[in-house]
């Protein structure tokens, strides 16, 4: 009987008790759903263009952020590099597009999934030969990124928000808007769709692949910069980073391989639910429960739409 | 004159494998197992490049010790300890007189191997807090200090704090702690010591995927209102939880790391929410000493060191590497001493560690003087537990306190015996103790 009293009405106690600490949580669950919806946007972007799952895209979140700081390191002014990083990030894409992708085309997509492997081992290493394994602070203050906190103290407690999270909540909502709109009512947009559906039929009405390619692995580049700004500056720029982006799998399964709008509520419910489990039913089972009550969601979500909340419904004829 | 030139080419082809079989025997072969790689690698390079550069300098300076060079060899292992269990497999043909596995996890699995390899197993300040016990252990070492003494040290930090350990009663102490063996590895005794003092022990596990995403556990210690956090983490995860704790207005001086939570990268992304963060420590900081500055004359200026930059030298965790270099030298030269050989295998190095004494006038003759406490070592006594120093972040570098801290031996001790005994038990077949003792210990 105590248990059930532990489960079903104690966290609603408490959160009646400390409407604080739960206004902190939800606010911590929102800016974690933001930035894995950007994360789940990168994996987003390529899927759609080439029906592959990126396994690089956590590399490329540490490559982009070491690629900003050690450049910055060397001297360059900040925004300086900021835009060379950008630069480096459309010259990956052209090189992932030509050296990689161009002679796979039409390869099986469990070609192209592993090959992502074998770009993510390649980033790894070069990524440590140029900038090397030491974790770096990120440029924040440089880049103009706030810092310190805004704290709400009242009768009900106090809600600390960072300065940093609100900026990274505002920054990855412009980004996700400025994205969807781009690839939902553009005319590359159009063609990301149809090279998506099928390669062939893509060719054949004169839409360029190398082109579409290019493009989307640029965005998800530039999506991945953002992600490791964000979140170096929250911790420190180091190579555990990539372990981040594997809780875009989660919020992936819950919003679909292919839905922009999916990566966004998927990130939202993920990090908003991890959260809220993690901080009131954590305590029942030892805590550390938020690694994989988030599968844990999006698993109870497929069960009644096995193709994700947005994710599109696949007719295979057999 | 053909017959001669069949002879001279038998002689010199028999005389090369002799010849370099020779100069392959007449080195010490130490593998480092380090991780310059992976998410662990910002606590592991600097203690890495302090191991080197020290035995660099001796090979430099002195030609080795006692006139034998030595070949420091590193292997990958990222902190995985599947890799280090490769390591150690893939060295163990060049006759290694010594294993440093350098994580919790590897030492766990190598400490069996030790006693049948005939390699005796360095862990310093790591690995498994009951290997102190040389009776059941006799080819393991973890000096100065084991992690319940370290532990028991932050403890008694918090009573002196406090007022006295009886003021500890009522208060709530949190571990936050890398869920990991090396993290789990001061449960009990602070589980001991919560029962001891009437205080309560807060669990706060981060998981190694989580290192970087801390912020529902530090909500949960906002909630719990912890009166002290003892911090036992490792790469990434200590300046995250350092900076989650700055977030929600944790007092810096009431959140302690244990010694491998004190490199100079844990508390600097922080910035100046950082200061006042405080950090058990065994070793000083600093270049000054002769030492490292012959590190620095026969090392770094010939560009023969892997710090990226000069002012890397003399930073905690870099010089803890050369700690446990120095700690490695000393044993071997006791080994030479007691052998009278001056290439040293792994069964003598063993005993070069239970024999070790480190004065603190030998520290001051090898060029270290106050950067460690003495350590002596014994057939019983394979840690010694040592006092522990207390640095505090200044906002940009660490400053050693005036508080020095001694374990709480008489909890420490008795727990380390039956946990030696109960692991000699649950490990079927463990062999009792054969090697002989010598006199000097």
């Amino acid at each position: 009987m105590h248990i059930l009293y532990l489960i079903f009405v104690d966290p609603f106690v408490q959160m009646v008790h400390a409407p604080d600490l739960l206004m902190q949580t939800l606010w911590d669950g929102l800016v974690g759903g933001v930035l894995y919806a950007l994360i789940a946007l990168g994996f987003v972007l390529i899927f759609k263009a080439s029906g592959v799952f990126n396994f690089a895209q956590g590399i490329m979140v540490v490559f982009a952020a070491l690629t900003l700081v050690g450049l910055h390191e060397h001297g360059v002014p900040a925004f300086v590099a900021l835009g060379l990083t950008i630069l480096v990030m459309l010259v990956l894409a052209f090189g992932v597009e030509r050296l990689m992708l161009r002679p796979l085309v039409n390869q099986s997509e469990i070609i192209l999934f592993m090959a992502t492997f074998g770009l993510t081992y390649f980033l790894i290493g070069f990524g440590q030969l140029v900038f090397g394994g030491n974790p770096k602070v990120m440029i924040a203050d440089d880049l103009y990124l706030p810092s310190g906190a805004i704290e709400w103290k009242g009768h009900f407690g106090f809600v600390s928000l960072q300065k940093i999270d609100i900026a990274a909540v505002v920054i990855a909502s412009i980004m996700v808007a400025v994205l969807a709109v781009f690839f939902q009512r553009t005319r590359i947009g159009r063609a990301l769709r149809a090279v998506a559906d099928s390669h062939q039929a893509a060719l054949s009405v004169g839409i360029s692949l190398e082109q579409i390619w290019v493009i989307v692995w640029f965005a998800a580049g530039v999506v991945a910069l953002t992600t490791g700004i964000m979140w170096g500056a929250r911790s420190e720029v180091s190579f555990s980073l990539q372990i981040i982006a594997l809780k875009a799998l989660p919020v992936l399964i819950l919003g679909g391989f292919t839905s922009i709008p999916g990566a966004i509520v998927g990130g939202l419910i993920i990090g908003i639910g991890e959260k809220l489990g993690e901080f009131y039913w954590g305590p029942l089972l030892g805590g550390g429960i938020e690694n994989w009550l988030a599968y844990v969601i999006a698993l109870g979500f497929l069960i009644f739409r096995p193709q994700g909340l947005f994710g599109e419904k696949i007719i295979e004829r057999i | 004159m053909r017959l001669s030139y069949i002879a001279l080419g038998l002689a010199v082809a028999t005389a090369a494998p002799l010849a370099a079989a020779s100069a392959q025997a007449a080195e010490l072969y130490i593998p480092l197992f380090t991780y310059r790689t992976g998410p662990y690698a910002g606590s592991g390079i600097p203690f890495s490049n302090g191991m080197d550069d020290y035995f660099t300098m001796l090979n430099e300076r002195d030609g080795g010790v006692g006139g034998v060079r030595i070949n420091a060899e590193e292997c990958e292992t990222g902190y995985d300890t599947k890799k280090g269990v490769e390591c150690y497999d893939s060295t163990k043909g060049k006759h290694p007189i010594i294993t440093t596995p350098f994580s919790t996890g590897i030492t766990l699995q190598l400490i069996p191997k030790a006693a049948v390899d005939k390699v005796p197993i360095l862990s310093m300040a790591y690995g498994l807090s009951a290997s102190a016990d040389g009776d059941q252990f006799p080819w393991v070492f973890n000096p100065p200090d084991t992690y319940w003494d370290g532990a028991s040290a932050f403890i008694r930090h918090a009573a002196n704090v406090e007022g006295g350990f009886d003021k500890l009663k009522g208060k709530t102490i949190g571990l936050v702690h890398l869920d990991a063996p090396y993290g789990k590895e001061p449960i009990p005794l602070l589980e001991a010591l919560a029962k001891d003092y009437g205080f309560t022990l807060k669990l706060y596990p981060v998981p190694g995927a989580q290192m970087q995403n801390q912020t529902s556990l530090w909500l949960d210690i906002r909630r719990d209102r912890p009166d002290w956090i003892y911090l036992q983490g490792w790469g990434a995860m200590n300046p995250t939880a350092i900076k989650e704790a700055a977030k929600i207005g944790f007092p810096m001086n009431r959140l302690v790391g244990n010694w491998w939570a004190g490199n100079d990268d844990d508390p600097r992304p922080a910035g100046a929410e950082s200061k006042g963060y405080l950090s058990l420590d065994i070793n000083a900081v600093g270049t000054n000493f002769p030492a490292i500055q012959d590190i620095l004359k026969y090392v770094v200026d010939k560009g023969k060191s892997q710090v990226t930059s000069k002012d890397k030298v003399g930073e905690n965790f870099y010089d803890r590497g050369v700690l446990n270099a120095a700690l490695i030298v000393e044993a071997i030269r006791t080994a030479q001493r007691l052998s009278g050989k001056k290439e040293v295998t792994g069964e003598d190095v063993r005993r070069g560690l239970e024999n070790l004494n480190i004065t603190a006038a030998r520290w001051k003759e090898i060029g270290l003087e106050n950067f460690a406490t003495p350590v002596k070592l014994s057939c019983a006594d394979h840690n010694g537990h040592n006092l522990i120093s207390v640095v505090q972040w200044d906002g940009t570098k660490w400053q050693k306190t005036p508080e020095t801290l001694e374990p709480i031996k008489d909890k420490v001790l008795p727990l380390i015996q039956s946990a030696a005994e109960s692991y000699a038990k649950a490990n079927t077949g463990w062999p009792k103790r054969t090697e002989a003792c010598d006199k000097s210990s």
